[in-house]
């Protein structure tokens, strides 16, 4: 019986005008596209140096900083108001001002203080820019300290597993997390639900098809081409951004599949609930968001207000792209995750049935 | 007289007192019947009368609140799952596969119901040779007539040989030609032994049954065959007999 409905079921995929090429295509350009955009790194900032010392030590510090790869010097001028002129106009995003007697008060006491301005009104860049500013300013006082006496403690940052701070390291493995909840959860889901809206789904309640059966045969194709497109996913990672999974194959293809039984269950408990494919992809888009928004994906978890962080608790999400960036980046085994693993059954367990119980035949 | 002859049959369709609610409307009220093997039974009825309903109790896509009734020998309520396996639906939305050709279907219909794997083929071919569609056995079921769809479903329905085979208004929509076809696809189903249950609207249909049962308000208000009605309610044709029953509904048709 098996047999015939998922012969149906790929004969519906493959005729499909849209759907195959959804299927390869949207995998392979998020792949290609996404790492490089959403990228939190910070470059070109425009800084305006306000220089008010004309010392050698203070031309060399603005020499410093516009040799950095993060900034861009966009002007040197004498007042503040014209720095923050340059400010309002968004030719500057950071000045940096540079009092009278900088280098004096640097060579008799040992120490000086300059005035960091952010527009502040996108926060990352503002936040990022005054941090690298501080740090090259520190790393200047460092060299100047070397050449009279050390002093202070010196801090050297050392990022592991992703020693580069690469964050594209960081965005493959959670766009995998992103593709298989797509194409293993909501595709199917949505084919039930286009089944019940043509009203087919009847002409196969009224044969003696279970409801175990006729809901395997949905699924089984995606979980098949969840895994093609994972694969392609592994390859593309590998070839464009020279990332592979530290961890084994193994451990990866076997929580991903957890992952999948948890996000099927999900799409069906949804697809039992919605009589058109608009409710459904309704219900489906807000879940979407919230998990994603609330996985980790793009903001850690722990910054998160408490009540939020709580609720990340119930977002399977949260739980594999932890399981994705640990097995990927940091190479752990299955007994590093059995928290997130124990969490992961849970869900699959819970969802699974939840959508056998309220598939029905008859009402 | 009638009646004896009528309990030698085996009956094949038994349905006491059953009766659907939805909320505080009742779709189907308290109705009993009885239907014969190899019979073609006529289920008539106003639109929103509960026909379709009834039938899909009968099917068992749908509990009864009160009432019970027997399929082919099963239990519509605790056994729906071998009443499934026993006959054959033809719903009134038009329900093949669009995007499937003529053949899958066949072959997916007849692979749910347990036909086996090697007799499917020959048996698409010879039913389709007894449409005269050979010609479209490749060819999507999106791409033919109405007509042709409403036939091709009724072989589709039949293909498993069922017991009895339901249809809900299977000529809705069809030219008169075509629905004469049907008819005759009906009778060949019927003279194999297989029990037809139809609801229609067109009234020269119902003169084909054997026998009809005539809905009003979720009641069944007359049972008999066609000639029988007609000389009960003195009638020149099951249309007058029709109106003169519906006519006094008090539901409003949807």
């Amino acid at each position: 019986m098996l047999k015939y409905l998922i012969e149906k079921e790929f004969k519906h995929i493959r005729r499909n005008k849209f759907l195959p090429r959804l299927i390869l295509f949207f995998p392979t350009m998020m792949m290609i596209v996404l790492p490089w955009a959403a990228n939190l790194d910070v470059k070109d900032i425009d800084v305006a140096v306000v220089n008010r010392d004309h010392s050698q030590l203070s031309g060399k510090l603005a020499e410093k900083i516009s040799a950095s790869a993060y900034f861009n010097l966009s002007s040197v001028s004498e007042s503040y108001n014209n720095a923050l002129k340059t400010l309002d106009k968004g030719d500057a995003d950071i000045i940096l001002e540079i009092p009278e007697g900088f280098e004096k008060s640097l060579v008799k006491e040992g120490n000086a203080k300059v005035l960091i301005a952010a527009n502040a009104v996108n926060g990352t860049k503002a936040g990022m820019g005054s941090a690298y500013l501080v740090s090259i300013i520190s790393d200047y006082s460092r060299e100047l300290n070397n050449q009279t006496i050390t002093r202070g403690i010196e801090i050297v940052p050392q990022n592991r597993y992703n020693p580069a701070m690469d964050y594209k390291k960081f965005m493959v493995p959670a766009l995998m997390v992103m593709l298989l909840t797509i194409l293993c959860g909501f595709l199917p889901a949505l084919n039930i639900v286009s089944e019940k809206e043509i009203g087919t789904i009847e002409q196969i309640n009224v044969t003696p098809v279970g409801k175990f059966t006729f809901i395997l045969a949905k699924l089984i194709p995606y979980w098949l081409i969840g895994f093609v497109v994972l694969t392609i996913a592994v390859i593309i990672g590998r070839v464009i951004y020279g990332i592979t999974p530290q961890g084994s194959l193994f451990t990866f293809y076997l929580l991903a599949s957890v992952f999948v039984f948890v996000v099927s269950g999900f799409g069906l408990v949804i697809s039992n609930y919605s009589n058109t494919m608009q409710q459904a992809m309704f219900v489906m888009f807000f879940f979407m968001l919230i998990f994603i928004l609330m996985s980790g994906l793009f903001t850690p978890v722990e910054s998160m207000p408490k009540w939020a962080q709580i609720i990340t608790l119930f977002n399977p999400m949260k739980y594999f792209i932890e399981i994705m960036r640990m097995v990927y980046l940091k190479g752990s085994g299955l007994d590093a995750l059995t928290r997130q693993i124990s969490a992961l059954l849970g869900f699959a367990v819970l969802f699974n049935s939840w959508a056998v119980l309220s598939y029905r035949k008859s009402r | 007289m009638m009646n004896e002859v009528e309990q030698d049959r085996q009956q094949v369709i038994k349905v006491e007192h059953l009766t659907k609610r939805f909320g505080h409307f009742t779709a189907v009220d308290n109705i009993s019947f009885e239907v014969y093997k190899g019979e073609i039974f006529g289920f008539l009825g106003a639109n929103g009368a509960g026909k379709t309903t009834a039938m899909k109790m009968l099917c068992g896509l749908s509990k009864p609140t009160s009432g019970k009734g027997s399929v082919a020998g099963y239990n519509i309520e605790k056994e729906s799952e071998s009443v499934k396996a026993n006959i054959g639906y033809m719903s009134q939305k038009f329900s093949l596969y669009e995007d499937l050709k003529v053949w899958e279907n066949f072959r997916l219909f007849g692979g749910i119901y347990g036909v086996n794997d090697k007799e499917i083929g020959p048996r698409t071919d010879e039913m389709l040779a007894q449409l005269g569609f050979e010609k479209e056995k490749n060819s999507l079921v999106s791409s033919l007539p109405l007509g042709w769809k409403q036939k091709l479903a009724f072989s589709v329905a039949i293909f498993h040989e069922p017991k009895i085979v339901f249809l809900d208004e299977p000529t809705g929509g069809v030219d008169p030609v075509t629905r004469r076809q049907f008819w005759e696809l009906i009778y060949k189903a019927s003279d194999r032994g297989i029990t037809v249950f139809v609801t229609t609207h067109y009234m020269d249909e119902a003169e084909y049954c054997n026998r009809v049962s005539i809905m009003v308000d979720g009641r069944i208000d007359a049972l008999d065959s066609p000639r029988n009605l007609k000389s009960i309610y003195n009638a020149a044709n099951m249309n007058e007999v029709f109106i003169h029953l519906a006519g006094g509904s008090n539901r409003k048709a949807d």
